[in-house]
């Protein structure tokens, strides 16, 4: 195992910020760790990183305790914290070349394997890294983060408040990253990042709801997700749908409504009642539920 | 080493690269040294004086002219009865006023003593004293000169401050109350900002989390701000010598090496206040209130420290920059050497080792 997470539990005064988090991640897997703001991403990867000491629990990563073995930890794992760690007044050279010397290595021994990523930024060299953009920024602190070969990524929220097209690169490359042998932890508020990771762990609120292929999620009591789509308005028949059983819940997802239903309702009669509605190029049907529709229910069931 | 070498071509890329800090680094001390040394010197010149001589004769002249010789007094006028000193400060034409008795010179030759008066205009106290100071000391000195054994009862006051100042002049007591307060401000200020700087930027946490050790951090840190200080403290002894001609009497080296030392001090005391500070902004409040104010106010760079409150001489016991002060005079001014300054020394090397070890300590391997 890569990552070894046992009953770990942290508080900052009242707060109680994680509660016995246990899971752990194969050697050379794409492990995603979503949700939401404030739900406790940070501080796991803080301990993790060995920058956090745990309240209880234990955590290995690349097989040395966090506690114990930090120093051997900080030499074998590269991480890549919340906000893109760059010196703003230093060249994007001047910054590489700073991380390279500070982990004992130079830009020369490790040119290879940070040259797929370090390239689509090598022409703007003797930029000042404060003068560049967000995904250039990303770019360069991920280059930062790799040239010592590390044996564990971790990335902290890598991809927040960067645009759509950045963002899928920096997928591909973390993707690329991981075909190198490396395991790749990476934590994300982005639902639809679910599906690119090997496997997730969702968490809310401090504690970890689940750790699954995100191909397999499943959600409790035997629920089941509809979608709903029109070329009308989806808001009209929102409040239509929730009126239809008690059981029955209506969530706007973007334009489309996702259905959710308790174990007690007639499928078969759900489905008639609204095929007979008169709604303009109805979608409706059954659907796999997303990250985002486990997330929902599970908001649901645990009231603020 | 190479990566403490990194480290360190880092800060000093940091440093030049920011104006700002260039500015602090290079112009701060040279525009503080000849704003001190100029206006807030307390040094009069051109005193207006008048004088009044009842007995006109060759030892009362003789006087008048040495005081007048010294440069600080512009004779104005001559008066011949005492009711016009009145009018004269009232109109502002004088300053002082030196009144020679009716047959000075019989009187020193027959009695032995001989009263000669001076009379300030005390509406500005400060300069009045100081005016009356420098007659007093011009005179003194004459008769000392001359051995004519006539003892004057203000000779003795005057003495501690004549023999290392002839002159009285003020540069030479504010040059090492500003050494040590810009080196206090560049070192401590300096250092304190630029490790917050780190956190508040958010590039602390890679650091930490890298095999980085703390002292290598904060060793790293430091450095390029030994060699910059160290740079200040010889500009402003050159600008001293220039400009207001301090003179050096002791030995150079050892001036310098006590430099360093107490620029080691006041850096650790920077790192030390990092540990506490979250923002810049707050490190540059800390260093300001903690250390600049102190350093002015209880160090004896200013106020005499004989004339505080007990409790706050105990306070100013604990200002490194006292003992620097009176260690730089000390080399500067009486030339004196190891012998007569080595508990000074050893105080600050006492207090550099004890931040030192607070701030490694304070420095922690975690973010908690």
């Amino acid at each position: 195992m890569s990552v070894t997470v046992e009953h770990i539990t942290k508080s900052f005064g009242d707060v109680r910020a994680l509660r016995d988090i246990s899971f752990s991640i194969p050697e050379g897997e794409l492990f995603g760790l979503i949700g939401p703001d404030g739900a406790g991403k940070t501080t796991l990867f803080r301990i993790l990183v060995t920058l956090l000491l745990a309240d209880e629990g234990q955590a290995t990563v690349a097989g040395y305790d966090v506690k114990k073995a930090y120093r051997k930890i900080r030499e074998l794992m590269g991480y890549m914290a919340g906000r893109f760690s760059l010196y703003h007044d230093l060249s994007v050279r001047e910054n590489l070349e700073f991380y390279a010397t500070v982990f004992g290595t130079t830009i020369r021994e490790n040119y290879d394997f940070v040259k797929d990523i370090y390239s689509h930024i090598e022409p703007y060299e003797d930029r000042l890294a404060g003068r560049l953009s967000g995904g250039m920024k990303q770019k360069l602190a991920l280059s930062c983060a790799l040239i010592h070969r590390p044996k564990v990524l971790i990335l902290d929220e890598p991809t927040t408040g960067v645009d759509a097209v950045s963002r899928k690169e920096f997928w591909d490359m973390l993707k690329k990253i991981q075909r190198e042998g490396i395991t790749v932890l990476v934590s994300t508020p982005y639902m639809d990042e679910a599906a690119l990771c090997d496997r997730v762990g969702l968490i809310q609120k401090g504690n970890l709801l689940a750790v699954s292929d995100p191909s397999e999620l499943e959600l409790s009591n035997g629920t089941k997700v509809f979608r709903f789509g029109t070329s009308g308005r989806p808001y009209d028949y929102l409040q239509r749908i929730r009126n239809l059983d008690a059981q029955v819940d209506a969530w706007l997802f973007g334009d489309e409504i996702h259905v959710f239903t308790g174990a007690g309702v007639d499928c078969g009669e759900l489905d008639r009642t609204v095929q007979s509605w008169d709604v303009p190029d109805l979608e409706w049907g059954e659907a796999t539920p997303s990250v985002e529709d486990y997330f929902m229910q599970k908001m649901r069931e645990e009231p603020e | 080493m190479k990566r403490f070498r990194g480290f360190v071509i880092k800060e000093f890329r940091h440093i030049f690269r920011d104006p700002r800090t260039l500015a602090i680094l290079f112009g701060l001390p040279v525009v503080m040294i000849i704003l001190f040394g100029y206006v807030v010197s307390n040094e009069l010149k051109n005193i207006k004086l008048v004088v009044y001589d009842q007995s006109e004769d060759p030892v009362s002249r003789e006087l008048t002219d040495k005081v007048l010789a010294s440069g600080y007094f512009v004779h104005v006028a001559d008066i011949t009865s005492e009711k016009q000193i009145d009018e004269i400060f009232k109109a502002q034409q004088a300053k002082l006023v030196l009144i020679f008795d009716r047959d000075f010179e019989q009187q020193i030759m027959n009695e032995g003593t001989v009263s000669l008066r001076l009379v300030a205009d005390a509406a500005d106290a400060n300069s009045a004293i100081l005016a009356v100071n420098y007659a007093q000391a011009i005179i003194a000195d004459h008769f000392r000169r001359q051995g004519g054994g006539v003892e004057l009862p203000w000779q003795v006051n005057g003495r501690s401050r004549m023999v290392f100042n002839p002159e009285l002049r003020g540069v030479y007591m504010f040059v090492p109350g500003l050494m040590a307060l810009i080196l206090m401000l560049i070192s401590a200020l300096m250092t304190s900002v630029t490790i917050t700087r780190e956190k508040e930027f958010g590039t602390m946490e890679p650091l930490l989390a890298s095999p980085l050790k703390p002292r290598e951090i904060i060793l790293g840190k430091v450095a390029p701000y030994v060699v910059l200080s160290f740079v200040n403290a010889i500009t402003i002894v050159v600008l001293g010598v220039l400009i207001f001609r301090v003179p050096i009497i002791g030995s150079i080296t050892l001036l310098l090496l006590e430099c360093l030392l107490f620029i080691t001090l006041a850096l650790s005391l920077g790192v030390f206040i990092s540990s506490a500070a979250k923002t810049q902004q707050m490190a540059m409040i800390l260093s300001m209130i903690g250390l600049m104010l102190p350093t002015i106010l209880l160090s004896g760079f200013i106020f005499p420290i004989d004339n505080m409150p007990v409790v706050l001489q105990w306070f100013s016991a604990i200002m490194p920059a006292r003992w620097f002060i009176v260690i730089v005079k000390d080399i500067m001014l009486k030339g004196t050497g190891m012998p007569f300054i080595w508990k000074e020394t050893l105080i600050l090397v006492g207090m550099t080792l004890f931040f030192i070890m607070m701030a490694v300590r304070k420095f922690k391997t975690r973010l908690e």
